[in-house]
Parts: C-alpha cells; structure tokens; sequence
C-alpha cells in the first residue's frame, strides 16, 4: 500500500462527439509545449510550458518501490525515500568529510551490535550493552557534524510549497512547487539528492518511520486488514509484503543497507523528472540538464523473476475485535499493460462511479445495507500484476457476510448481461472529462507526466489511453468478468466486531440500529 | 536580499556558526527578480437585494463550474437536532426538485460527466454545479433550480439518517479521530455549538419539515455566487440576474454572541486496547483572524509547528526521533475562536516523555527567545510561498468568495502580507507571553493504558480523568456495536 495512497487515474470516462475533438487538440496542444530529453545517464527531463503564474511545480518519480526490497529488508524503499531529506555532501553538514568517517563508524558499531542482537544461541546481555552504548556514542559524535532539516528549510525558505514525497510498492515519487525564479536553486538541491544522498541521522529516522508504521497499520483497524489481506492474497510475490515494512525487518534496516538500495535504483535510467509551469524549455532544459548529468548512468536493475502463481484456492481472513465491521475482497488481475487494463477501468467505473453506480445503487439507495461500497484496481499495486478489490462499508446492524452475498450478486450480472449502452458510454464520457480536468493542475500534470513517461516510455500515452478506452465494449466486459470474478481468484478480508469482553465467545452482535 | 538572509539563517541553525559563514554552494545561485504577476481578480456583481455575485473567466479547459455559499451552519441547528445540517446536505441533492427527483438527476448528469453537489459545514450550506461548457445552460439551470424549488424527500432523508448513523457509530474506531475530535470539545464544551456531535437520538429526530424550515429559513441570507471557467461574463451575468434579482431582499446575518473559555490544564485519557501508539493532543483557545495581532500569530506558529524546520518538529521527530505526525498552531479562524492545539503521535512507551517534550516547547515559546535567524526564516518561508495563495484563477476567486462571506476588506490578503513583513522580535515576544498560557492548556492522551510506562501521573498535571466515548444509544434501539 502507497504511504500516502494516490489512485491511479480511477475514475476516468464520453459520449457526445465533442470531447474526442477535444482531447486531441489537448494532445496536440501539449506536444507543442511539452519538451522531452532523455540524458547521457539515461535520466529523462520533462518540460511542459503553462506560464500563467510565475511558479512551477516538479515530480521526481523513481521506478523503485518497496516491491524492490531485498528480502528479509522489507520497508527499505520507503526508508530509503526518507533519508532523501537529510540532505547531501554539501547540504546539511558543518564539515563533511569528518562527518563521512564519523558515519562510517556508526555503521561498524551498529553491524557488531546487531551480530550480537541476532544470536540465537548465546547472546550475552552485558556485551549487547555495551555495543549498544558503542552505537549510541558513535550516533552521538556523527551528530555533530549536523544541521538539522537544512535541506527542507533551503526549499521552505525559497517558497517551496506541497513538499513532499510518497513511497508505494510501485515507485517512489518526490515533488514540490516553488515561484519560477527559484528554478535553477530547485534542480541544484533535487539533483544534489538524488546522486548524492548522505545517511545521516538513519536510526533516529528509523524509529520515526516504525511511528508511521504504528500510525498506518498497527494503530488503524482498516491499515491492519488490508495488510492482512494483501498478505493472504500474493503466496510469491512481493506484493503480500507489508509496503511499509515488517516491525522486525524495518526495525533492523541499516543506513548501508538504504544506501546500496539507492546505489542499485536511484540510477538515470531509473528516474523521469518532470518541470511544470512558468519554465521555458529552451532556456531550462540546459540548466536542468547541467544538474541533473550527476545522477550516476548505468543500465535499469534486472527485473525480478518471480510471477505470482495462479491462485486455486479461495482465501479468506476474518479480523475478530471491538471495531466495527468491515468487508473487501480481491481477485487476481493482469498489470497495467495487461490489454484489458482499460476493461478494468470500465468495470470500477460502472460499479462504484458516483451515485448512478451498481454498487450505490444496490447495497447503498435500495438495500440500505452499506455506507460506502466501491471496487478499484490497483491493490496493492498496478506495476506487476495485483488485485481488482470491491469493499463495503455496512450500516448499523448489517454483517460482512451480507456485503458479501450483496457484492456478488452485482458481480454475479456483469458475468451475464451486458452492461447498457448507457453505463458504457458514461464511463468513456467521464474518463475523458476526468483527464481533461487533471490539466489544469500545475502539481497532478507533473506527476502524470512522469508517470506516463517511466511506465510506457511516452508521455502521450496519457492520452493515448482514452483510445483503449473507447474500444471497450460489452462484450470485453462479460469476457473479463467471467474470467476474473471466480470463487477459486478470490481472497476476502472481513472485520467482525467482538465485544472486548466476550473473549472470543460470542460472534458479533448484530442489533437494528441507526435512526428511523 | 534573499542571499544575504539565506547566509544570515545558517549563523543559527549550526552549532558551528564558523563554518557556516563560509558561502555555501546554494548561495551562488543566482535567484532572479520575479516575474511580474497580476492575478486576475474576478468581477464583483452586487444585485439590489444584496446578493453577491463573482465571475471569474478562465478558458484554458472547456468547463463551467460555481456554487453559492449559504450562511447558516451546524453551530446554528437546534440542539435537539444536532446533525441537522449534514442530513440536510446529502438530503437537499439527493432529493432533486419537484420536476426531477434526485435519481433522475443522477443519470441525467453523470451520463454528462456533470456534477452538482450541496454540503454543510459548521457556518454554512451549499450548492455546487460543474460541466463540460457545452452542458452548462442546462446544468446551470438544474443547479439554479434545485437551489430555488428542492422538494424534501422522506426516503432520501432516511438514507442521509442511515449514513450519518454509520459514521457515529464508528466515529470510536481510529484513534488520531476520536483525539481530534475529542480535544476540540475538551475547549469548546460538549454542548457548545463547536463541540457537540451528532448523536443517534439527535439524528433521529430531524423530520422533512425540518429539513424544508431550515431551507426556507438559509435561503433568505445573505448569498455569495462564485462562478468560473469557459463562459461568457455578459451573458453569464445576464443569467443570474435573471434567476437572483426577483428573490426578495436578503437577511443580514444575525450578530452572534457566544462565550468562551479556556481549559484550566487538566490532563484526560482515553482508552484504546487496540493501538501500540497514542495520540496527544495539547488543547486551548485559539483567536480569530480579525485579531489585530494576527499576523505575528502566523509568524509564531510557523516558528513553532509550521513545518520540518519548526521547533516543535525539529525537537519531536527530528532529535527524539519520537513522533511521525508532529504539529502544531495558535488557531486562527474567520469568525469564532480557533483552536490552540499541538497533535503528536509516539508509541505507547514514550508517551510521557513526547508529552512533556511538546509541553516544554509550550513553555519555551515564553521563556526562549525568539531569535533573529528563526523570525527571518519564517518571514521568508510565508512571503516566498505567498504567490501559491493567489497562483491560479480559482485561488483568487475563492479567496475572494471568503473574504466576503466573512466580512473582510478586499484587499485582506495584501494586508495580511504587509502585516508579516513589519513583524518584529518584539512583537514576538509580546505576542507569546499574551496568547500562550500553559495554565489554559488541557492535554489528552488517546492509547494503550495497559502500555503506557509510566503511567500518565508522570507527565506532572495530577492524576488523568478518563473521558467517557460510549455511543448513546437511543431509547428502543439495540445501537450500533458499541465499544
């Protein structure tokens, strides 16, 4: 799950005869003032022109997620993504090169105590101690050489707003706005960290990483399930991993263990950055290129061998506790560049799009059972082939078990009638409204643009994609369905509230609340 | 200038101020004048009933979208009926009007990629309306509809009442939720009108009547309109006089006249058997942004919580390595007291320890001064970013639609700016002895009792009161799954 979740392009949709016109003269209009370089490193510029206001605003998106940690290191992407903002060789110390050998001596002090605190036979609690006291004081000394947030308050105080970055299981993304005049001071600090990241204050970043992980998962009924659920659906392949880390592996990650992360990832071949807004490529491509050629080049890092399995068994996880009760399941699916990728689309949008939906319709307006019910694709990621999940939110006094039954029944009629002309023309109508109404956005355009860019290699398939839209018909819908929404393709995850003193006795009640 | 300020900063933030005197890389980069930049301001219709109209034109995308501000809020709603407002929001849509219920309303526009939407919250009500350019009349004229002649219906109430029911009954689920929220009525009271909650019974006693007499009653205020994009402003104008001027003069809004108080430093908990971490909230009265101090307020708290450079991060999460989430501010809204409040998250075990840390960031806002280096920082961190308040068209036109709901000057924001540069160290100093007052803080503890070592005591405000989160249940009714 994305530390800071960001549906990808969910709700997308057209009918009249207007908007395909539209759209390409949108496409048109865009390569027009959208310029592209791929760099000597392999690293890829973006430059889209929309000079209204004189500011600007950047995505770094880097093809390296936590699916990439190395096994037994899980929350290392992430980790990584964090040490990104203690700033660099030049950035954020008083004296680096004393500070280069006080860090490496940190990194000694920290293996000899984590020998000792991994022994299974023999640990003596008096020499962990002390190499524990020897890690603190070797923290304490690298200390020194610090000044404390100086990369964020260089961007702060040139106006930087939005600052921010997110890591999924997909990809890592960085990104800020900043008035234009700042633009060769923006490339100076974001090209600085990118090749030449320093590991400093690692362990205490660390515990602040295990609060986020508390934060979003342990403390958060909703983060434990699909945790659980994620874990439960993928047996192979990454994607059953915790994104933010196991407590024990996240726990134990070292600053030699991120930086050789970054060393095999943050390459140029690995990573779009994109500039949108007040920026002229003519005169920014040069300056972006001089700084950002740092960036070390090699080839992209092998592709991982492991292809999930194809699920045979259905799966099931009920989560037993005082919370109220919760229902999502999800079903195998093929990855984005799967050819019925856009037939997904068109299923999330028919089922859970607004109040004209199946699932708002049935479980929500006429049932009266749910709050909330929807499905999406994407879970726990889009890159490698993940899940298509629907979850439902039920009202006072309904159970699992009936968002269950409810959500198969709406499953069940997309396996065997076709959708009506109506439903599908909606979607194609809101998938081009919805990308049309993500170009005014100095922000979303950079993202999508890099985006676009790292996955297919070609911006333009941003809107290209409502081409493979509008090919979707009735028929691709019953066929994915049919080949998806089987029992044996399925792994459910529920909440069923127990009273805290019941002790595992008595199942869930389920008493008629609510007002009437 | 910048240059210099940016050399003058590092004197500070180093503890090897020798060092940092030296020119560092990031100096030498040259930062150009701005580009000059007038954003454009939209224009400003008063009708003779006293309706107020905004048209802000912006064609780069082929859509038309507004919305009218309503005044009137939760804080206005029958005590009895609290959640009036929020059934009222989804109910008035939902509805649709006499002509077109709101199911018909739904295919008609979704089949359009066309949206309109009516909400409440704590001061006011609305109706928005979005489509492609091509639909707008007829969108335009739903939404226009829809606001003049809605047709209150008992099914669509009943399902506003079944979500809202869904909502309360699991509003004790999250923890950062029920501390949010929670500390809010530890200073507002339970029973203020910013502190009380919808409640099962309260839901359950709002009728259609109810939902038509508060229409009736709002829709005679004082209305802001805001309308942008691809339109014509004549003939967009001509349409809305021709829809507004017939209604009757407007209501001036009522002076309100509502007491508050500050906690008298307390420390409450809650318990949650099912979080490793808990959630603390520091909580008092905050001011409002006719405050004559308020931009020295904004400069204090971008000091304190504002950001990673801020003393509140910087000493939690940075250096303690305590929190993820770490923040703080003096509140400031529009037209009631805000809310003081520093909200920090830390394992069980560091509770105390978090706590007092964010307590004595409280304290040294009145007894560590100030310093030239983090009053120059923050000024530069509020004025370099100052553009993204008025960076794109619909910045410009809701700020403006804000300004005049509440009352404001217009050239508010250029004030405001004005007001940040002239902040001194004095001012400073004034400002935190006057406004920050441990004694008026209340602290609430969301966790694990059975994790947090040691116990609450330890923090040095006496021993904690548990606050009561049991969902009431209404006479009759079996309720929800309370816990």
């Amino acid at each position: 799950m994305r530390m800071g979740i960001k549906p990808q392009l969910g709700t997308l949709a057209l009918l009249s005869l207007v908007a395909p016109l539209l759209l390409s003269q949108d496409l048109k209009s865009f390569e027009a003032k959208t310029t592209t370089k791929v760099l000597a490193n392999g690293l890829t510029l973006i430059v889209c022109e929309r000079p209204d206001a004189p500011v600007f605003s950047y995505a770094t998106y880097v093809d390296a997620g936590d699916v990439n940690d190395p096994s037994g290191e899980s929350g290392l992407a992430h980790m990584f993504e964090h040490l990104a903002f203690k700033g660099t060789s030049e950035v954020g110390t008083t004296d680096y090169p004393v500070e280069k050998v006080a860090l490496a001596k940190v990194e000694v002090a920290n293996d000899a105590y984590e020998m000792e605190f991994r022994k299974r036979v023999g640990q003596d609690p008096a020499k962990l101690a002390t190499l524990k006291k020897a890690v603190t004081e070797a923290q304490v000394e690298a200390q020194k050489y610090v000044i404390p947030n100086q990369f964020t308050e260089i961007a702060d105080r040139n106006g930087a707003v939005g600052l921010n970055a997110q890591t999924g299981l997909d990809n890592t993304i960085y990104y800020w706005s900043m008035p234009e005049n700042r633009l060769e001071l923006w490339a100076y600090l974001e090209s600085g960290r990118l090749a030449d990241v320093v590991p400093r204050e690692f362990y205490k970043e660390r515990d602040v990483v295990m609060e986020e992980r508390r934060m979003r998962t342990d403390s958060n009924p909703i983060g434990r399930l699909v945790e659980q659920l994620a874990a439960t659906a993928f047996v192979a392949h990454n994607y059953g991993r915790s994104g933010v880390g196991w407590p024990s592996e996240l726990s134990q990650i070292t600053a030699t263990e991120a930086m050789a992360f970054h060393q095999k990832y943050y390459i140029g071949s690995n990573i779009v950055v994109a500039v949108v807004g007040d920026v002229r490529a003519a005169e920014a491509m040069p300056l972006l290129e001089k700084y950002f050629s740092k960036v070390p080049g090699g080839s992209k890092p092998e592709e991982m061998t492991t292809v999930e399995p194809k699920q045979f068994a259905e799966k099931t996880v009920v989560i037993r506790e005082a919370t109220q009760p919760f229902f999502i399941e999800g079903y195998h699916r093929g990855d984005y560049m799967d050819k019925d990728n856009s037939v997904y689309d068109a299923i999330a949008d028919i089922l859970s799009n607004g109040h004209v939906s199946r699932l708002y319709r049935s479980l929500v307006r006429d049932r009266q059972i749910a709050a909330v019910a929807q499905g999406f694709s994407g879970f726990p990621g889009s890159k490698y082939p993940g899940l298509f999940a629907v979850y439902a939110v039920p009202v006072p006094g309904h159970t699992p078990e009936e968002m269950r039954e409810a959500i198969h029944a709406e499953i069940e009629k997309l396996k065997t009638q076709d959708v009506t002309v109506a439903e599908l023309a909606m979607f194609k109508t809101r998938a081009r409204a919805g990308l049309l109404h993500g170009l005014a956005d100095n922000q979303g355009l950079a993202n999508q643009l890099s985006e676009y860019q790292s996955r297919y290699g070609d911006w333009r398939e941003l809107f290209r994609e409502l081409d493979r839209i509008d090919a979707v018909t009735a028929a691709d819908i019953r066929r994915v369905a049919n080949q998806t929404f089987l029992a044996s393709n399925r792994t459910s995850a529920s909440i069923e509230f127990e009273s805290p003193n019941t002790g595992g006795q008595k199942p869930a009640a389920a008493p008629n609340g609510g007002a009437r | 200038m910048t240059q210099l300020l940016l050399a003058a900063t590092l004197l500070s933030v180093g503890s090897h101020s020798a060092v940092a005197q030296q020119e560092k890389p990031w100096d030498k980069i040259p930062v150009p004048p701005l580009r000059e930049f007038k954003p454009q301001i939209p224009k400003r219709i008063v009708l003779k009933n006293g309706i107020v109209i905004f048209l802000q034109e912006d064609h780069e995308l082929p859509f038309v979208s507004g919305y009218v501000l309503i005044p009137g809020g939760s804080r206005d709603e029958d005590p009895a009926k609290v959640g009036l407002v929020d059934l009222y929001g989804e109910a008035w849509r939902n509805s649709g009007t006499e002509k077109l219920d709101g199911d018909a309303m739904d295919d008609l526009l979704e089949a359009k990629a066309s949206s309109i939407n009516t909400g409440g919250s704590d001061d006011s009500t609305y109706l928005s309306w979005d489509s492609l350019k091509g639909d707008s009349d007829q969108v335009f004229g739903l939404a226009m509809d829809l606001l003049l002649h809605p047709k209150f219906r008992p099914e669509k109430l009943q399902l506003a009442q079944k979500q809202e029911a869904t909502s309360i009954s699991r509003r004790n689920d999250a923890a950062a939720g029920i501390a949010a929220r929670e500390g809010g009525r530890l200073v507002y009271g339970t029973t203020s009108p910013y502190g009380r909650e919808p409640e099962l019974a309260s839901i359950g006693a709002v009728s259609v009547k109810d939902l038509e007499d508060w229409h009736a009653e709002t829709i005679g205020g004082k209305l802001v309109f805001a309308v942008g994009g691809d339109f014509d402003p004549v003939a967009m104008e001509a349409k809305l006089r021709a829809v507004l001027e017939p209604l009757p003069a407007v209501k001036a809004n009522a002076p309100r006249h509502e007491s508050f108080s500050s906690p008298k430093q307390g420390i409450y908990f809650i318990d949650k058997e099912d979080v490793n971490q808990s959630n603390v909230a520091i909580v008092g009265l905050g001011t409002d942004r006719h405050n004559p101090d308020m931009a020295t307020l904004v400069v204090m708290n971008e000091i304190f919580g504002g950001g990673f450079g801020s003393r509140l991060f910087q000493k939690i999460r940075t250096e303690m390595g305590l929190a993820y989430a770490v923040g703080g501010s003096y509140g400031l809204t529009w037209d009631h007291p805000g809310l003081f409040r520093i909200a920090l998250s830390t394992k069980s075990a560091s509770t105390v320890a978090a706590t007092k840390a964010a307590l004595a960031e409280v304290d040294k806002l009145r007894t560590t001064p100030f310093t030239e280096v983090e009053l120059k920082r923050a000024k530069e961190q509020i004025l370099n970013s100052f553009l993204f308040r008025y960076d794109t068209r619909d910045k410009v036109l809701n700020a403006r639609v804000q300004l005049e709901f509440y009352g404001y000057p217009e050239n508010y924001l250029e004030l405001y700016k004005a007001g940040i540069e002239k902040v001194t160290l004095a001012d400073l100093e004034r400002v935190a002895k006057q406004y920050v007052d441990p004694a008026k803080l209340d602290v609430l503890v969301v966790g694990n009792a059975k994790e947090i070592q040691p116990g609450l005591d330890a923090v040095g405000l006496g021993a904690p009161k548990a606050i009561d989160i049991t969902i009431p249940m209404p006479r009759g009714a079996g309720g929800p799954n309370a816990q």
